[in-house]
Formats: C-alpha cells, sequence, structure tokens
C-alpha cells in the first residue's frame, strides 16, 4: 500500500516545543484537522489506539488538562490508567523513578506527565521505553497548551507568520508563555509580554533566547493593534509572595476589559488557558465577547492532544 | 536502480473511463435507479473515482447523488504493530447515511483489509440500507471473505507485484499499470 508515514521527526517524546521545526508543526495542525472531525461525529470513538495503555500520571492538581488527556485517549480507544499524587505510593515516598519502572512493567505504552518540578519529564523519558508527553512541568513548559493555542490562532487567522500576540499577566512563572513563545517565535510571530515588572522581568531576560520579542509594562501600549490577546491566570500566591503590592492595583493596570480590547485589531482574538479569574486578568465581559475563542481554545486541545497520542504511540526505545 | 523496475500498462486512461461508465450503469441497474444511492470514495484514489461515476450517473439519470471521502487509517488493523503510524486525513461526509445505500468505491481492491476498515468506519458514521463495493481493478489475493458487486477489471497478479493507478484529478494522468520491482 502506497501511503505517507508520519515524520513527527521520529520523536519518541514531546517535553517542550523548543526542539519542534516548522513541519513537525504542520504536521501535528493537519492530523489535529482531522481529529477535530472525529469529535464532531455522535460516536466520537474510533479504534485507533485500542490495546495501547495511556498512563495520566498526575503529580499537581489538575482538572482541565487530564479531563482533556482523558478524553483524546478514550476517543481513539486507548486504555486510560490514572494515577495521581494523593492516591499512589508518592505519599509513603516512592521516587518518581520507581514509579516509572513499576508503570513500565504494567505495560504503559504512554505516560502523560504533570508534575510541579520544572524538568521532571525528562527523568522520565530517561527511565521509560516507550513515549513520555509532558503535561506541564513547574515554571518550565507545557508543550500541548502552547500546541493547542497556535492551532487555534491558526484557524482562526490562517498564518502565523507575521502576527502579533500579546501575552498578559504573570510570564516569569508561566510554563504556559514559555511553550507559546517557543512555537510562536519559531513559526514567525511577533510575541509582547505584558505585566509588571516585578511578574515578566527584564527585556534583556527574553530577548538574549526569543527573536522577535518585545517586552512591555503598559497593556494600553502593548495591545495596540493586536492580533492576539492571551490573558494569563494570576496565581493569588504572587501577592502574599510580596511580587505584587495589591491585587486591586493589578487589576486597574492589566485586567483586560472591553476599553483596552479595543485598542486590539478589530478582529483580534481574546485567549486564556484557563482556568479564569473572572474580574482579575479578565473581565467577564471580554471572556463571552464575540472575540473570545476560549471555549474552542478547550475543544481544539482534545483534537491536539489525541494528534500527539497517535503520533506517538508506537514510539519505543530501540531495544 | 531503473533497470530493476519492470512495469506494462493495463489500462489506458480511455479504458478506465469505459470501465467506470460501465459501473456507474450497473450501480443504477442493480439499485433499480439512483436514488437513495450514495457514492464513499475510500481516500486517496477511491475519492476522484467517486465523483467520476456521480457525474456518469447524473448525465444518465438526470440524479445528483451525495458523494463523500473516507478516510480508513484510524480504523487499519496493523496500528498496533508498527512504529511509524501513517498520515490521517480527514473523512468528509457531508450527508447523513442513515437508510442510504452507500456505494464504497476504492481503485484496488487487494487483501480486502481496507474494505473491512472501511465497513466499520461507515458504520460508526450510522446505519446505512445496506453497502456495496465497486473498485476499479480486483487483483485478487483476499485475506478476509469480501468481494466486490462492481469491477472495472479482474488482473490476475503476483504478490510482489504493485498495482498503480493514476488519475488526472490527482497525479495529472489516468491509467492503470502493473510494477514489479526486483531484488526487493
Amino acid at each position: 500500500m502506497t501511503e505517507a508515514a508520519l515524520q513527527m521527526g521520529k520523536r519518541r517524546h514531546v517535553l517542550d516545543l523548543d526542539d519542534f521545526v516548522p513541519e513537525e508543526f504542520e504536521e501535528v495542525f493537519a492530523q489535529a484537522d482531522a481529529m477535530a472531525e472525529v469529535l464532531a461525529r455522535p460516536i466520537a470513538q474510533v479504534p485507533a489506539l485500542r490495546g495501547v495503555t495511556v498512563v495520566n500520571a498526575f503529580y499537581e492538581a489538575s482538572t482541565r488538562t487530564r479531563i482533556s488527556f482523558e478524553q483524546a485517549a478514550k476517543a481513539l480507544s486507548a486504555t486510560v490508567v490514572n494515577f495521581t499524587a494523593q492516591s499512589s505510593s508518592v505519599v509513603k515516598g516512592e521516587s518518581l523513578v520507581d514509579t516509572v519502572r513499576t508503570l513500565e512493567a504494567l505495560g504503559a505504552d504512554v505516560v502523560v506527565l504533570r508534575h510541579a518540578m520544572s524538568g521532571a519529564p525528562y527523568l522520565v523519558a530517561r527511565h521509560f521505553s516507550g513515549a513520555v508527553l509532558n503535561a506541564g512541568d513547574g515554571r518550565h513548559a507545557h508543550p500541548t497548551q502552547g500546541l493547542l493555542d497556535i492551532y487555534t490562532m491558526r484557524r482562526h487567522l490562517g498564518e502565523i507568520r507575521g502576527i502579533r500576540v500579546v501575552i498578559v499577566g504573570d510570564i516569569l512563572h508561566s510554563r504556559v508563555a514559555r511553550s507559546n513563545l517557543w512555537g510562536l517565535t519559531k513559526l514567525g510571530a511577533q510575541v509582547v509580554l505584558c505585566g509588571p515588572p516585578t511578574l515578566v522581568g527584564p527585556a534583556s531576560y527574553w530577548e538574549a533566547v526569543f527573536p522577535n520579542v518585545r517586552v512591555c509594562y503598559a497593556l494600553e501600549e502593548a495591545i495596540a493593534g493586536a492580533d492576539v490577546v492571551m490573558a494569563l491566570r494570576l496565581q493569588k500566591e504572587r501577592q502574599e509572595s510580596g511580587l505584587l503590592p495589591t491585587l486591586r492595583e493589578y487589576i486597574r493596570l492589566y485586567c483586560l476589559t472591553p476599553e483596552r480590547l479595543a485598542l486590539a485589531a478589530p478582529h483580534a482574538l481574546v485567549m486564556h488557558p484557563g482556568p479564569m479569574n473572572e474580574g482579575v486578568e479578565i473581565s467577564p465581559e471580554v471572556a463571552t465577547c464575540a472575540q473570545s475563542v476560549i471555549e474552542e481554545q478547550v475543544t481544539n486541545g482534545v483534537a491536539i492532544r489525541m494528534a500527539l497520542l497517535y503520533m506517538l504511540a508506537g514510539r519505543k526505545a530501540e531495544a | 536502480m531503473e533497470g530493476d523496475v519492470q512495469e506494462r500498462q493495463i489500462m489506458s486512461s480511455e479504458e478506465v473511463q469505459r470501465a467506470l461508465r460501465r459501473i456507474a450503469h450497473e450501480i443504477i441497474e442493480r439499485n433499480g435507479g439512483a436514488q437513495g444511492t450514495a457514492l464513499v470514495g475510500i481516500r486517496a484514489r477511491g475519492v476522484p473515482l467517486a465523483h467520476r461515476l456521480a457525474q456518469v450517473i447524473a448525465e444518465s439519470e438526470a440524479t445528483q447523488v451525495p458523494v463523500g471521502a473516507l478516510d480508513i487509517t484510524l480504523y487499519r488493523d496493523d496500528i498496533a504493530i508498527r512504529a511509524d503510524h501513517p498520515v490521517v486525513r480527514r473523512t468528509e461526509i457531508p450527508f447523513d447515511i442513515e437508510g442510504l445505500t452507500v456505494v464504497l468505491v476504492d481503485d484496488v481492491l487487494y487483501t480486502g483489509r481496507t474494505i473491512r476498515a472501511a465497513m466499520d468506519a461507515l458504520m460508526d458514521l450510522g446505519r446505512p440500507r445496506r453497502i456495496q463495493l465497486a473498485v476499479l481493478v480486483d487483483r485478487g489475493h483476499r485475506e478476509l471473505p469480501i468481494q466486490a458487486d462492481f469491477v472495472g477489471k479482474h488482473v490476475p497478479t503476483a504478490r510482489d507485484e504493485e498495482v498503480v493507478v493514476r488519475v488526472e484529478e490527482m497525479d495529472g494522468a489516468t491509467d492503470v499499470r502493473i510494477v514489479r520491482r526486483k531484488n526487493r
């Protein structure tokens, strides 16, 4: 049979977007298009990954990402094992590497890992013979979120090259911002980082790593003419740790309001990785306005994760 | 390595079109007209063939039968044993197949595994009244109890031969060739 096999850089894992090449993004997005059609069916399930075991190992609380991965794996008929830190031997002090060996012995083919420590998925990838998908590690990376965000932008704006994306909020502590930065700048977008200096850091810190990135501490200035405005969740702990004088001041300066959104391009998309603090980083009117694609991000997330699970499920370490 | 490839044409562009015309008329005859019939082409080359059949049916019956495109990749039986998975393309069937006579269209019928996958994929989209199968070439070597209702040409082949169908709409030319690659 003549057919094209998937390339995906012949990779076994998706740990971050820093090692993606533009062709891989295109390949993932094309597969996500096909998966979106499956999700739109009355019976949204295909037998592709029957017999494949996907372990969702979540060492950090997450509802959305875990459910999204679970739905993606089930839509492909994989066997799903959910594993959370509270319910496992982690409380008894079992190490991450020991847990991975156990999962391996139990026949796991793919491990989806969420961990509070930056770099944890890389450690797991070294000790696991199957595929590892990073579902968020510390403040380091959240590649599936980055992919679904860029996929959503592409569906609405067509081309990523040349668009201007403003990310507003706690950039320094955000794995979502970092993965979006890698993906967007590789695809030729211009990214503007905005927020209080204590949560964004100096321009030189970002400019040293990413091309086409700009730092702007005033939201009105950052947002002018933007094609995409992405608000990040503000963690309440930031105020307690002294990085924010008051929540009220943050809202006054950085909340995405209808007045501020009006400064962006008329077609500008409003995005948020969720869960939202409505009235803090985004006003309720903006969250539900016609330009908001926040709900679509959730559906696209399932399609992107189906695409990645399908592409990686057969990959094994060389024996 | 050009010397190691032998090939011969078994159907010309005209012969392909003539076979499709005959199949279209057989579909109409078998089903007592074209009402309640839909054509679903299996990606990749079943799709342009299905459109050509629909065109002949439209000219003869003044009925435009709906045409869809089916990708069977997610239903293949060999995904679990492959490390590199094949590319999935979109299934596009923009009509309800419930209660219709669905004619699956493919270029080459070989082991029957693609057709098994196509029937499973189709059933997941609804409950057709019946499913029939039209193929341009039946080359034998079945591995499943599946046979076509409409066949353009029966071609006895060896397993180490390849039947290559080209269609104008995708390949810039239409014909069917048998290709044998030596030293494989």
